[in-house]
């Protein structure tokens, strides 16, 4: 019998294109911010096939801190390569070469200058008036109120109080000039979604996300990967843990979970039953009260 | 293992979606309920429930409080209210949700539009010590005009009234009359307590005498799969894809109905036909696609499509319209304005266009309408719009994509107000009678009446002179139906004028208002799921294209029963030529008054050489075509 009825897979799925192709459709120099994580190798297979046989309109954008795992810079490369994406990677060289870093500025004012100045920066440079990027509303309690498209002054700023109404899934694109638009296609994936959907499309992702042996060490409470050059506290001894991690951010404030689970599915499965949200990991998003919510007025996505 | 969690994985994946829009009076305990259902659905982490300790100490309070969860940003929660719509998500084995939680509060108009937009089913909760309020009607009211086919009403605080059925009947049944005056699908009462839980995901020890079903179940278990249009094929075109010379694609989604490669496609508002030679989803060619989907179409011919056109069946096409009835929805700060010029997004398209009219705003807790020019923030109105470039468009309450639009304030590129296109055809309603009128009216719908009778209602239009066969050929096609079990009619010309039309003349005026007066009755027995076979000369081009507006462009079958004048006069069968030669009948068509032939018929019948058999045969097939037979 014909099928007439989409999955929540599906209809996710079918959505995120129609978002992709609007942008495209809509803006004049839209770009796709690339993280390297799990959601941007989602992100891209949606954009691959939003435009096939054709290739992805857009440049990725990847805005690199310097401070993210070498498994990163690998899997970003090879990755990029194979599809044939068209690969932008923005560093803010001048802050970089002042050594900015978490452990003299704290994480607040590391992520300001490395992440949101920085994007600022290359969004500016390049001109792009739409970002396409991979947040989910389930990720936090402010993206939670985040729109498809949300709209962002000319620094790049949010306003929760201001956002624009969004209906059926008519978005509205319009801008004035410096003014731009961040767009978030996964907007209601959840973090199970979208490993069913890399177990489904057997999409690629960084090994950093499988369970593996790893030097690591126990700091407040949470699992922080041994890195070289890295200042131990003291009394912190690095021991080996079969963990894994479950976001991928920059090593020095990107923590790891206990996990077996060493493939794909079996992450599907952990997913399934846990109990913990995958920020938990991020150091950063626990620096201050509603800390996501102040990054985002200020410019983050 | 590996097949177990695949098993699982299969399980999960094949899952249905199911978006819902919450909305309740700011002291409802909507975000209690919300909390409450992620929770017990065991979809709160553990680190979520850790940082809402932390909150609820901060608030002031002693337990753990639900609603901190779902009043996500900090100006918020000083407040201690959800000033936007907040998007939550959970799941079970059986369903994934996502709930648009929309606050309450005198702003609820402009954030329940952005959650209700979308939604399959709208949760209602009354505070059951308050009863039914005016914010309580306000929503049902919102959510009957956002169509969502769907509602539950969550008596909630059962714990507050000492778990009273009575009190809980008195709120079902008051609630139950007022929503007799909406449109809404379903309705379902659930006496619930979302701080103690009763109901919600556990059966009520409190509250033996509730049988019904229990909150999460409902949710889970209510039939959505049938609230799409399966019936009328809309493609409004996104976004042309030309990676190389060879390849052209037209991307978007399947908004409405179903596509299969091969089939014929109408290209409005060119009007182009084509077939479709390939659809393809994601990096693989299917044979078909439904909404929705988002797919690319290749067309067989090279034709000049672009962004904002829409592809359709020949057989069954939207309206093209540049003036538009819609209820609309302001929401922004500053007021309607007549003078000004807006920006439309309809589907894929974006054109200029001007309000031409405010005829009424609605009172949300009456129903009653309002005599006004303006519309200000929240208000719901009635309006005329004139659009600089046609949209192709449906009706609203007939389909969800095609039948919206939003308008966006060009110099402040705010979007300023959604609308929901109303049919035209209720333009002939007695103005005075009203809104309550129109909504009683659509309890029953024509795919309701299509689906008892097994047939969808057509007008099949016989056109031709005098003699040609016309009702020869209508009558020995209504005995087929007939003994085929179908319900049909024949409306012919000779008869009406007998009775409906006796005051009726010959002249030009008089003949159009016979073929109004017809197509009228036409479309009433339409609507009322029978197949029509008009039998009339209507000669003219402009009285034939009056028909088909009133009887609708999708219903409207039109057949040319093209008998040369010699063959019609030589049989004669009523000796009308005869006297028409003679000068006894004036402006006789075909003999002293023009016949204007269609210039683009369904069907064209030459009887000269056709048997009736063949004839009732040629206009079967037709039917089938257009599946208007089950």
């Amino acid at each position: 019998m014909e099928r007439l009825h989409l999955s929540h897979l599906e209809a996710l799925e079918a959505e995120s294109i129609h978002i992709i192709r609007e942008v495209v459709a809509e803006f004049e120099r839209p770009v796709m911010l690339y993280s390297v994580g799990k959601d941007s190798s989602v992100m891209v297979r949606l954009a691959q096939k939003a435009f096939y046989p054709g290739k992805i309109p857009f440049p990725l954008l990847h805005v690199d801190t310097g401070m993210k795992f070498p498994e990163m810079y690998e899997f970003r490369d090879r990755f990029c390569r194979e599809i044939g994406a068209d690969l932008r990677v923005y560093r803010h060289e001048e802050a970089i070469a002042q050594g900015v870093n978490p452990w003299d500025l704290g994480t607040v004012k590391c992520c300001a200058i490395l992440k949101t100045e920085a994007l600022l920066n290359a969004l500016k440079e390049s001109g792009y008036d739409a970002a396409l990027g991979g947040a989910r509303r389930d990720e936090e309690k402010s993206r939670a109120k985040e729109r498809v498209y949300s709209f962002r002054d000319p620094y790049g700023q949010w306003d929760p109080k201001n956002q624009r109404p969004e209906l059926w899934n008519l978005y509205n694109g319009r801008i004035r000039k410096g003014e731009s638009i961040r767009v978030f296609p996964l907007s209601n994936w959840t973090e199970l979604d979208v490993w069913l959907y890399i177990y489904r499309e057997k999409i690629p992702v960084v090994p950093m996300y499988f369970a593996k042996e790893r030097p690591m060490i126990v700091r407040n409470g949470r699992l922080i990967p041994v890195y070289e050059g890295m200042r131990l506290e003291p009394g912190e001894k690095p021991q080996m843990v079969t963990c894994r991690f479950r976001t991928l951010g920059c090593y020095p404030c990107t923590g790891a979970v206990v996990s077996t689970a060493s493939n794909v599915a079996e992450i599907v499965k952990e997913m399934m039953t846990v109990r913990r949200s995958e920020r938990i990991t991020r150091l950063i998003d626990h620096d201050q009260d509603s800390s996501m919510e102040q990054k985002k007025r200020e410019g983050y996505f | 293992m590996s097949t177990t969690i695949q098993e699982l994985i299969e399980q999960v994946s094949r899952s249905e979606l199911l978006r819902f829009v919450t909305a309740g009076s700011v002291d409802d305990g909507k975000s209690t309920l919300i909390g409450r259902l992620l929770h017990d659905a065991k979809a709160i982490y553990e680190d979520h429930l850790a940082s809402l300790d932390h909150d609820s100490r901060k608030a002031g309070r002693n337990e753990i409080d639900f609603a901190l969860l779902t009043d996500g940003l900090k100006a918020e929660r000083e407040q201690g209210i959800t000033i936007d719509v907040a998007y939550r998500h959970f799941s079970t084995p059986r369903r994934r949700f996502i709930i648009a939680d929309t606050p309450g509060h005198e702003q609820y108009t402009r954030n329940m539009a952005t959650g209700a937009s979308t939604a399959d089913l709208a949760l209602i909760l009354i505070d059951a010590r308050n009863g039914v309020t005016t914010q309580s009607k306000r929503h049902a009211f919102i959510a009957s005009l956002f169509g969502i086919p769907h509602m539950v009403v969550a008596v909630n605080k059962m714990d507050l009234v000492g778990w009273s059925q009575n009190i809980f009947e008195a709120i079902r049944d008051e609630f139950g009359q007022f929503c007799t005056k909406l449109r809404i699908g379903d309705l379902e009462f659930i006496p619930i307590s979302a701080l103690k839980g009763d109901n919600v995901v556990h059966r009520s020890k409190n509250m033996p005498w509730y049988q019904g079903p229990l909150l999460l179940t409902h949710l889970e278990t209510i039939h959505i799969a049938s609230d799409q249009n399966l019936i009328d094929f809309r493609f409004p075109v996104q976004y042309v894809l030309r990676p190389h010379a060879g390849f052209r694609g037209y991307t978007g989604v399947v908004v409405s109905g179903v596509i299969r490669v091969g089939e014929e496609v109408v290209v409005l508002p060119s009007s182009r036909l084509t077939r479709i030679a390939r659809i393809i989803r994601g990096f693989e060619d299917v044979e078909y696609a439904f909404p929705p989907q988002s797919v690319t179409l290749c067309v067989a011919d090279n034709l000049d499509i672009s962004r904002g056109d829409m592809i359709a069946h020949p057989a069954n096409v939207p309206w093209v319209a540049r003036d538009i009835e819609a209820m609309l929805i302001w929401l922004d700060e500053e007021p309607l304005r007549p003078d000004k010029h807006y920006l439309v997004k309809h589907t894929t398209s974006l054109v200029r266009g001007r309000f031409t009219d405010v005829m009424y705003k609605i009172d949300p807790n009456t129903l009653h309408r309002q005599e006004t020019h303006v519309l200000t923030l929240n208000e719901i109105g009635r309006v005329s719009m004139h659009l600089f470039r046609p949209i192709m468009c449906d009706e609203y309450a007939r389909n969800r994509y095609t039948g919206a639009f939003i308008v966006i304030d060009p110099v402040t590129n705010f979007t300023v107000a959604c609308g929901m296109i109303i049919d035209r055809a209720h333009q002939y309603m007695n103005p005075t009678v009203g809104w309550q009128v129109a909504l009683r009216e659509g309890q029953i719908t024509a795919e309701d009446r299509a689906m008892v009778l097994g047939q969808k209602p057509v007008t099949i239009w016989m056109t031709g002179l005098s003699g040609s066969g016309k009702s020869t050929i209508a009558y020995a096609m209504e005995r087929k139906l007939l003994s085929d079990g179908r319900a049909c009619f024949v409306l012919d010309g000779d008869v009406v004028r007998q009775g409906l039309n006796k005051d009726l003349g010959f002249c030009a005026k008089d003949r159009s208002e016979n073929i109004r007066r017809v197509a009228e009755v036409a479309r009433l027995m339409n609507e009322a799921g029978l197949i029509v076979i008009v039998s009339l000369i209507s000669p003219f081009r402009a009285d034939r294209k009056n028909a088909r507006s009133i009887i609708g462009d999708d219903r409207f079958i039109e057949v040319f029963v093209d008998t040369p004048i010699e063959k019609c006069e030589e049989r004669d069968p009523k000796g009308l030529y005869a006297k028409a030669r003679q000068g006894i009948i004036p402006e006789f068509t075909g003999v002293s008054s023009p016949y204007e032939e269609p210039e683009n018929p369904d069907l064209r019948i030459d009887t000269t050489h056709l048997s009736v058999e063949d004839c009732v045969e040629l206009l079967l097939r037709l039917l089938q075509e257009r599946r208007v037979l089950d």
